[in-house]
């Protein structure tokens, strides 16, 4: 059962990508249901004219968070005014299965050293992090489908202790052709007077499902 | 295969092996592959010594050798040439 927590934090942004379209906020930024997952991913890269070449060598599920978390916080530069009170709290559903296949599949022969260190599904936090400056808390959680719930409250837990003062939040899943990643921004601030949302269990429910029908 | 060819199979290999985003004519044969020129980390050392093995059926004894065989594409090309066993046939 739901539980709906106090209003004092926000939801300043949402960005959902899954089933080869992306949306930020309720608005569609690109939708290509005739490329493959790798394509549709590249594709996206493009348009949002993210520029980092190491996002290429990257596994798929670090290539997908890095994606959603670039459309919610936008190109870095300074942009998070507080990287130790910025937190990173992900959860998602086959952790790096994704990756680990491809891992198991090259123990054939020789193994890739760069897919090898991919196979871990908190490394996506990594990148975020390194890529945007967060150096406050971070966690990833695994469930069979998104502990919505428990995430609201954890993250509001950690705004509580006091050191957490913005977070970005979410789900970010993939597994051969299936994915999805719904990301938030959460913040005592209220940011956007339109956009901005309470931080409740309700909300963040009510994005998951927008459009794409419910995280699988 | 002569050195020239093997110099330009290289730049490729290491394209393909690494995902980079450059085309085989902005490498720089004699540029260092690490920090400066290409950029490359740790990881991509370790990938490096996969392609040589991989590729060119070449097994680096001495790990210590690393940072002067992977300086550039020249230098790699250099100890393929000299290292390679003739295939037969």
């Amino acid at each position: 059962m739901s539980k709906e927590l106090s209003g004092n934090y926000w939801i300043n942004k949402a960005v959902k990508i899954g089933s080869n379209r992306a949306f930020q906020n309720q608005q569609i930024l690109l939708e290509k249901p005739e490329l493959t997952t790798d394509e549709f991913l590249v594709a996206l890269y493009r348009e949002i004219g993210m520029e980092y070449p190491k996002w290429f060598k990257m596994d798929r599920l670090s290539k997908l968070g890095m994606l959603a978390a670039e459309l919610v916080l936008g190109r870095p530069g300074g942009n998070l005014a507080d990287p130790f009170g910025s937190a990173i709290v992900l959860a998602n559903r086959h952790s790096s299965l994704d990756t680990d296949r491809k891992f198991v599949e090259q123990l054939k022969e020789i193994p890739s050293p760069a897919v090898f260190v991919y196979t871990l599904p908190n490394i996506v936090t990594g990148e975020i992090s390194i890529r945007h400056g967060f150096k406050g808390e971070q966690a990833f959680f695994i469930d069979d489908l998104c502990p919505v719930d428990f995430m609201v409250n954890y993250v509001q837990t950690l705004f509580e202790e006091g050191n957490t003062h913005t977070c970005l939040f979410g789900w970010v899943d993939i597994l051969g052709e299936q994915y999805n990643a719904t990301l938030y921004s959460v913040s005592g601030v209220q940011e956007d007077s339109v956009h901005s949302i309470p931080f409740t269990s309700k909300n963040v429910y009510q994005y998951f499902d927008h459009e794409q029908g419910a995280v699988s | 295969m002569n050195r020239e060819q093997l110099v330009e199979e290289l730049k490729q290999q290491i394209i393909e092996q690494l995902n980079l985003q450059v085309q085989p004519a902005d490498i720089v044969a004699s540029d260092p592959l690490f920090n400066e020129g290409l950029g490359l980390d740790s990881i991509d050392a370790l990938e490096l010594i996969v392609l040589m093995q991989q590729k060119y059926r070449i097994k680096l004894a001495n790990a210590e050798d690393g940072p002067k065989i992977f300086q550039s594409v020249d230098t790699m090309a250099d100890f393929i040439l000299a290292n390679q066993t003739p295939q037969a046939g």
